[in-house]
């Protein structure tokens, strides 16, 4: 074996040591930098739970009814959520229409939902409770459009 | 990759080819010793290959059957470690073998053939401890009698006839033929104990307590606990003359009990107690007094030729490894005594290098890392405490050695995890990382869809 040799050999394996560790580590990305909830292309963002939330036959909207659940703020700001008839569900849990990845967040925690033409919120006996605007909800409560909603350290609120 | 990984795929695939990498590492480091020593690939390459191939592969089918959700980077990481460790022997074999021959000596049974027979005990027991253990929670009903089984595995080494003192230190169980070092499952089994008991506990522990001083201090009668595990761990110091797993067992349950409590006093009592353990010991024992000498004046004339040899010499080898290391097979670690169980870091230090050596330690602190996420994301009390004690027991462990080897703190003679020489150690981790990714399972497994509502349920019209 000419010393060459033994050298590419010896710095050959230091490298495939870290490269072993570097593969390790973006197998392990992930979870350093959080969770990815549910891959979301941007055409799949109005729809994030397809059988959940696809409505039936989405009902236009009558003038200042809403269509769209916005998030504000949040890990998960900029999703959208077109409204239907089906209620919206926020907490952590995997099935939830906005799965909520926050340590302040129930695993069920709040519900959207239509009645008699108008929206709804419910909290679903979170933890750390539902906020409309700055009032604890304590029971299902009517929303209006651009009142912001926060669980957590979302927000979410009401478009049309 | 990033979204590949973890967004719903399964997690075995990503371990598939990492655990394939691992054993490529391996066996690379395998025949570059060869190539380094003989300047051809060593003829049993292809029979340790393959089986080191079988184990592991066996051990990743094992998780795809009984944890399909565990963490996909322990295995990998440990068969990495178990594999390079046993390069590494290999390469000290030769070196023992080599010198043997020049001397004229008989020929010493080489040690890697039999670390290989033990990371296949190792791996049996893994899959094991998978098969039987389906539910992690179900340990926590054992937490008494782990106390029990642990204190006994514990003193088995100090009964007459089977107990025997080997390098100054009594920590062996000879039967049938075997030698075996129970502490190393004790500690396993210790760590269930404590997990157990102090989920039952924390809350008494945490809340009930007296500020002193800023700092909120515990009621002398919660300090019972750490007083006996620190009691027991002076006990090991000082009748089996075992100073890493005293430091182990002590530093384990000081920081379970901090997690357990998010108490920092329990911390600071636990230093408090740790350096006057320490400072006890120090003044009475000789063998203790000689070991922090070592450390302080390792190339004092009294000590150089004698017994800080040991050390004096490791340090040289990782100092003659520098950045880049000398090459496998091309250095001279078996000067260094014990070079293959409690040095075998300062053999990668002179063979890898400063590069080498850093890689090494960053696949235990990403071993450590997944142990520590697992205790975050599971989902109950106990596994979270148990995870947790787990991952520490490793850090800890790598630190008191590392840190002995490189004169950073005193030398105490615990084991590499998965790295050393040694069959009672590698069958415990191997256990170990089996407990870990059974918890890890449980923490990574998605939550099931709700029942489907009642009008939705598939229904049948039964025809009479």
């Amino acid at each position: 074996m000419s010393e060459l040799t033994l050298t590419v050999i010896r710095l050959g394996f230091l490298a495939v040591l870290w490269l072993f560790v570097l593969t390790t580590v973006s197998v392990m990305r992930s979870d350093l930098f959080g969770r990815r909830v549910a891959p979301r292309p941007a055409a799949q963002r109005a729809a994030p739970a397809p059988r959940a939330t696809r409505p039936p036959k989405p009902v236009k909207g009558r003038r200042g009814e809403p269509s769209v659940l916005v998030v504000t703020q949040g890990a998960l700001a900029g999703t959208s959520v077109r409204l239907g008839q089906a209620p919206v569900t926020l907490g952590r849990a995997q099935d939830s229409t906005i799965v909520l990845d926050d340590d302040y967040v129930s695993t069920h925690h709040a519900r959207l939902f239509p009645r008699d033409g108008q929206w709804l919120v419910e909290d679903l006996g979170s933890t750390n409770g539902t906020y409309l605007e700055r009032a604890k909800v304590s029971g299902p409560t009517p929303v209006k459009i651009g009142v912001p909603i926060r669980i957590g350290k979302t927000t979410v609120e009401l478009r049309k | 990759m990033n979204a590949r990984a973890v967004g719903g795929r399964n997690p075995r695939n990503a371990e598939l080819v990492l655990l394939v990498f691992a054993l490529a590492i391996a066996m690379a480091a395998y025949a570059s010793v060869g190539l380094a020593r003989n300047g051809a690939i060593p003829p049993g390459m292809a029979g340790y290959g393959a089986g080191l191939g079988l184990l592991f592969g066996i051990a990743h089918v094992a998780l795809r059957r009984f944890a399909p959700d565990a963490d996909p980077v322990l295995l990998p990481a440990a068969a990495l470690i178990n594999g390079l460790g046993l390069a590494m022997i290999h390469r000290l074999d030769l070196a023992d073998i080599d010198r043997a021959q020049r001397l004229g000596r008989h020929t010493p049974t080489p040690s890697a053939p039999a670390q290989l027979t033990w990371t296949a005990v190792g791996v049996v027991l893994f899959i094991a401890v998978l098969l039987l253990v389906r539910d992690h929670r179900v340990l926590q009903r054992f937490t008494y009698t782990a106390m029990l089984a642990g204190l006994v595995l514990l003193l088995l080494p100090l009964m007459p006839f089977i107990g025997t003192t080997i390098n100054g230190a009594r920590i062996w169980i000879h039967a049938a033929g075997f030698s075996f070092q129970p502490g190393e499952l004790a500690k396993l089994v210790l760590l269930v104990f404590y997990a157990g008991y102090l989920v039952v506990k924390r809350d008494v522990l945490a809340l009930a307590s007296r500020r002193v001083l800023g700092v909120d201090l515990p009621r002398m009668r919660d300090l019972g606990p750490i007083i006996v595990a620190w009691a027991a761990s002076l006990a090991v110091l000082i009748f089996e003359r075992d100073l890493g797993s005293s430091l182990l067992f002590f530093g384990v349950f000081v920081a379970m009990l901090y997690v357990a409590t998010e108490r920092r006093s329990w911390l600071l009592i636990g230093l408090v107690l740790f350096f006057s353990g320490s400072f006890l010991a120090w003044t009475l024992f000789a063998h203790v007094q000689q070991r922090v000498d070592i450390w302080l004046h390792p190339f004092a004339a009294r000590n150089i030729s004698d017994s800080s040899y040991q050390l004096v010499q490791g340090l040289f080898g990782m100092g003659s490894g520098g950045l880049l290391g000398k090459g496998l097979g091309q250095g001279r670690p078996d000067i260094v005594p014990f070079a293959k169980t409690d040095f075998i870091v300062a053999a990668i230090g002179e063979e890898l290098g400063l590069t080498g050596l850093m890689a090494l330690l960053l696949v235990y602190a990403i071993m450590v890392q997944r142990g520590l996420r697992t205790a975050v994301a599971v989902r109950d009390s106990f596994g979270k405490l148990l995870a947790a004690g787990l991952a520490f027991s490793v850090a800890l462990q790598v630190f008191v050695v590392v840190g002995g080897v490189t004169r950073l703190i005193p030398l105490t003679g615990l084991t590499m995890p998965f790295l050393s020489y040694g069959g009672s150690s590698l069958v415990a981790n191997w256990a170990l990382i089996a407990m870990l990714l059974r918890i890890s399972d449980a923490a990574r497994r998605p939550t099931p869809p709700p029942a489907p509502a009642l009008d939705q349920a598939k229904t049948q019209v039964v025809r009479l």
